[in-house]
């Protein structure tokens, strides 16, 4: 479980440009859940990862990973993190030695290491005979997944992944989730997911914290999040599409899935 | 479909464009008075693009024989999944890029004569995915001047198209900001800013709102709408389709060729070859083809969620 308490942050505290980045958050993460955090540019989402990973030091409240507080050097392979536009940090000739890179660093047997990097590729849907390419002559939506099975490959038990599918196209974006979730679900793993897309987080997370001026704005189901349309537009996001078809309609009701709005209008509405 | 094939007066045109290849086509034709001026402005054109990568591991084809014509003051939208040749195509309207076979005219000026690259650049303006490559300067405004100081315009000129510019994208309070500590949607607005400012007549959007948040892609949505309300032609790339459903025209693009040109209402409202595609399409375009099979009787090619509300009462 990951326990947020109390965390606040300013940047540059005592200069003329500090600023709050975050103001008295607390949450928790279950295990095996996704937590989808949303909120517009500047509300505080990468700050607060960063924390919850360990990458910007505490310096008040407390973050806790199963138990351990978070400045402890173990949670570093608890806790894997796909940055946005990922592809940017391949660097490797290969796309094995690119995925192998941090299972190498955490001194894992050679076997280790190869099962780990075939595991991972699968994870996320690369061929195996891309083994062997430059991942630099692979198209956008390949890199982005050989990125992020350079994560996985480290088997973490919570993996954050910040955008991850920022400026993919529709379908390459649709696979990449399907896959992801549904390999990372396998292994039970917990994912935080930071995202504006409200279709995706519809879709894909349990819970959603809302933040705004780095202040949670509100937590609890996706369904709860887009029946309040005042949180929505205070946090600078838009209900899903079928959410807005619906109130349009007149509809009252929450749907989520192109399904479920189908009954709801074939209950409401006589065939012509 | 050609603008061509109407018969009449614009076959003649066509044939006589075909003749007329030089960089004075359109005074030309203009001086000549065939037709009239609207007519003329096929502000780009495009014939039998190709262009092909050249690679160690073997050539790529990124556009496989490209044919189209735009007209001045239109807003075409480009669509397509990665790697259909959408960027490769948005680099041949500035000779950022130049055809390995065919040609393109802006504004009559073909790209891949040496001579033509002053006037092309000047007539298309470009503006990026990623604000933060596109910002060179420390400040608002002098990141704003940079193009018009490049091209040598006197001082004060500059500092009156400066001026305007970001008072057209409501920038204005923000001149001499840090671009650092803007947000990514005030940042693409500085970027449109500083095409605003060189005064182009076309201006070349490449997916500028994938990296924003809502609130970012609503203002340069926004902002593209005025641009093209005062009269300059826009080409707009984006993975978004309730965005490019907001164009006049949009181009699908598959394996480096278009595949369909038409109106954002027939390409859409076809959900079925939309999804067989690979691509989604508007809710209210999706839940009225449900219901279509569930014997409701809904009109063809409802595309909002205003015009399925209507159909349903």
């Amino acid at each position: 479980m990951i326990s947020v308490k109390n965390v606040s942050y300013t940047y540059m505290t005592g200069t003329p440009f500090e600023k709050t980045a975050l103001k008295n958050i607390s949450f928790d993460v279950a295990e095996g859940e996704v937590l989808a955090v949303a909120g517009h540019t500047g509300s505080g989402k990468s700050t607060l990862i960063q924390i919850v990973a360990g990458l910007i030091d505490l310096t008040q409240g407390s973050v806790t990973i199963d138990n351990l507080p978070v400045a402890d050097k173990k949670i570093r392979r608890l806790v894997g993190i796909v940055f946005q536009y990922p592809e940017h940090q391949l660097f490797e000739e290969t796309v094995e030695s690119d995925i192998a890179f941090a299972p190498k660093n955490f001194g894992l047997s050679d076997a280790e290491i190869s099962a780990q990097v075939e595991e991972a590729m699968r994870q996320v849907g690369l061929p195996a005979e891309l083994k062997s390419v430059s991942p630099f002559e692979l198209s956008g939506g390949q890199k982005r997944r050989v990125a992020i099975a350079g994560i996985l490959a480290l088997k973490p038990k919570y993996l954050i992944l910040d955008e991850p599918t920022a400026g993919l196209d529709p379908l390459a974006k649709e696979n990449l989730l399907k896959e992801i979730f549904g390999a990372v679900k396998k292994s039970g793993a917990t994912i935080i997911l930071v995202s504006h897309n409200m279709e995706d987080i519809a879709r894909f997370a349990n819970r959603v914290v809302v933040l705004a001026q780095g202040q949670i704005l509100f937590v609890g189901t996706p369904r709860e999040l887009f029946s309040r349309e005042e949180i929505l537009s205070r946090a600078g996001l838009e209900p899903p599409p079928i959410t807005q078809l619906l109130s349009k309609l007149n509809l009252n009701q929450n749907a989520l899935t192109l399904d479920e709005a189908e009954k709801i209008i074939l209950k409401n509405f006589p065939r012509k | 479909m050609s603008r061509f094939e109407s018969g009449g007066t614009a076959d003649a045109i066509y044939r006589f464009d075909v003749l007329i290849l030089s960089p004075r086509r359109n005074e030309m034709l203009r001086i000549f008075s065939f037709v009239s001026e609207e007519k003329i402005l096929d502000i780009i054109r495009v014939e039998n693009l190709r262009h092909v990568y050249k690679s160690s591991s073997g050539d790529k084809v990124a556009l496989d024989g490209i044919n189209f014509s735009i007209a001045e003051g239109e807003f075409v939208a480009i669509i397509g999944n990665n790697g259909s040749g959408k960027s490769t195509l948005a680099k041949h309207f500035n000779a950022l890029l130049l055809p390995t076979s065919g040609k393109i005219f802006i504004d009559g000026f073909d790209t891949s004569d040496e001579k033509n690259l002053w006037h092309v650049r000047e007539n298309v303006g470009m503006v990026f995915q990623n604000p933060d490559s596109e910002i060179v300067a420390a400040i608002v405004e002098d990141d704003v001047a940079f193009g018009l100081e490049n091209l040598g315009i006197a001082p004060e000129k500059i500092r009156e198209r400066v001026d305007l510019a970001l008072d057209a994208v409501n920038m204005s309070d923000y001149k001499n900001f840090s671009p650092s500590k803007l947000s990514g949607g005030q940042k693409q607005r500085i970027a449109i800013a500083g095409v605003i400012a060189m005064q182009t007549k076309i201006i070349v959007f490449d997916e500028p709102t994938a990296m924003l948040d809502p609130q970012g892609r609503r203002e340069v949505l926004s902002m593209v709408k005025k641009l093209h309300a005062q009269g300059k032609t826009i080409i707009y790339i984006t993975h978004f389709m309730e965005e490019a459903a907001q164009a006049q025209r949009v181009f699908l693009m598959e394996g480096g060729k278009i595949i369909k040109n038409d109106t954002p209402r027939e390409i859409f409202s076809n959900v079925r070859e939309m999804k067989r595609l690979g691509f989604s399409v508007p809710v209210a375009a999706e839940l009225a083809e449900r219901l279509r099979k569930k014997n409701f009787k809904l009109p063809p090619k409802i595309l909002t969620a205003d015009e399925l509300a209507e159909a349903l009462k």
